[in-house]
């Protein structure tokens, strides 16, 4: 009896490594994008997914799909690479952002920010919002990058539903924004756009932290809820990453839940605050 | 039959349910609970303090590539989801909400089942919304054991029922019975 392998069932989970592992080398071969150290309970997770909207028969037909259609390869990409994102994500971080990082930042004449892993740029703006009100924004370069070009091309834009503004409003007010937060973008319908001013000194570039190298040396790094799709490995290997790429004295910015205590980095730095996961690299 | 895990999915007034489990487990129930409750992104790790103080076992919140361990409670974090991979370690993912909750009852059962197979017990309590119903199942699909809290005891039905609508259960029964029945199969390792 052939199973149903279109959708999840017991009796392929014997074989379910060897066929994730021959699709994410698929995309991996074809592609360059390479998700080999991901998390395999989430990529599993996502693969099936994907599966289940394909209309294959059997999972062991994917990596030739893969091979051969290059707009399955881009919709499953675009499931391996999660975007979710808000501005001014947990209102703690960009409070606590407020007032231990930029009274470090206000010493350099010359201010450079890598936000890695942007997604679709709500939070490069909400640092380019912050920076602007504390006067640093015209001292300031924001490199913001992805891997996700569709992602970014959004980022650039700087359109987002105005569904959402209500929510990223109460955010701001969290975070310590004093301002009226409707002056930072025109309403449109039911889109909003983010004033020309915040975009101005962006730099959006597709760069990939897993096959990419450092590409400069910055003041401060945020990266948050990226690694935690990482296996442990490829996390140490992206934090050497960050840590060649930060001046000394420079500011780590993780999620939530990331930490630095399992990487070999972890006596390299100075918690600035532990709870929001900031960190500084010792001189 | 022996198990490795518990796993519990529960939504509305899941804040007085878990301060009665966690009452009744006593100190030496050894296999590992995790918890998905549907919380408020916003609220942070503090609760897990409180309920900490109060019970018997040592709970905490479940950190990303941590190992899971015997005598131990683990709750999701608010606003991600957990998973269970096969080397028993918990993910974290911030992927889109599922049944509207992030934290889904769904993504943690179904990863868990994957991850133990027969050797998991499925538990889902009061709730209203259907999340936790298609994890149960496959629970169930993967040789673990579900059990479901009898609609008629729990404070808001629709999740009980929900889960009983896309598998049918090896027990049904109230809170108090569900702890009495997981002490008895836990006590069955020694």
């Amino acid at each position: 009896m052939k199973a149903k392998l279109n959708q999840y069932t017991p009796e392929i989970e014997p074989h379910m490594q060897s066929h994730l592992a021959a699709i994410v080398e698929a995309v991996y071969q074809k592609y360059g994008y390479d998700f080999r150290q991901y998390s395999e309970a989430h990529i599993k997770r996502r693969i099936m997914n994907r599966m289940a909207m394909s209309g294959l028969e059997d999972i062991s037909q994917m990596p030739s799909k893969i091979l051969n259609d290059e707009e399955f390869a881009f919709k499953l990409l675009q499931d391996l690479s999660i975007t979710v994102t808000e501005m001014f994500r947990d209102p703690g971080f960009y409070r606590s952002l407020r007032e231990n990082v930029i009274p470090i930042l206000r010493t350099y004449p010359f201010i450079k920010i890598w936000h890695a892993g942007c997604s679709t740029g709500e939070e490069a703006y909400s640092m380019a919002i912050i920076l602007q009100e504390e006067g640093l924004y015209d001292r300031t370069a924001i490199y913001a990058t992805d891997f996700n070009q569709r992602a970014l091309n959004r980022a650039k834009e700087g359109i987002f539903s105005n569904k959402l503004m209500k929510e990223y409003t109460a955010n701001y007010q969290l975070s310590g924004g004093k301002e009226s937060f409707s002056d930072y973008y025109t309403s449109n319908y039911d889109h909003v756009i983010m004033n020309q001013s915040l975009k101005k000194n962006i730099v959006w570039a597709n760069h990939n932290l897993v096959t990419d190298s450092v590409f400069a040396e910055v003041h401060l790094i945020l990266c948050r809820n990226v690694l935690i799709y990482f296996e442990r490995e490829l996390q140490n290997k992206t934090q050497k990453l960050f840590y060649d790429s930060l001046i000394n004295g420079g500011i780590l910015c993780l999620g939530a839940k990331e930490g630095l205590r399992f990487t070999d980095l972890y006596e390299k730095y100075i918690e600035l605050d532990k709870k929001q996961r900031i960190f500084k690299k010792k001189y | 039959m022996q198990y490795d895990a518990v796993v519990i999915g529960l939504s509305a007034g899941g804040m007085n349910v878990m301060k009665i489990i966690f009452s009744l487990l006593p100190k030496d129930f050894s296999t590992p609970v995790i918890i998905v409750q549907h919380i408020s992104p916003r609220s942070d790790s503090q609760w897990i303090g409180l309920l900490n103080d109060k019970s018997n076992l040592a709970i905490k919140e479940a950190d990303e590539k941590e190992k899971i361990k015997n005598g131990t409670v683990y709750i999701a974090p608010a606003n991600y989801h957990l998973l269970i991979e096969k080397n028993k370690t918990f993910s974290l993912t911030i992927d889109e909400r599922v049944n509207f909750a992030r934290p889904s009852i769904d993504v943690l059962f179904e990863s868990a089942a994957e991850a133990y197979k027969n050797k998991l017990i499925g538990v889902v309590l009061t709730g209203s919304n259907h999340d936790g119903a298609k994890g149960i199942k496959r629970i169930k699909e993967c040789g673990g054991l579900a059990i479901v809290q009898d609609p008629k005891t729990a404070e808001s039905a629709y999740m009980p029922t929900s889960a009983m609508a896309a598998v049918k259960p090896d027990y049904i029964l109230s809170l108090e019975e569900i702890i009495d029945l997981l002490i008895k199969i836990d006590k069955q390792k020694e």
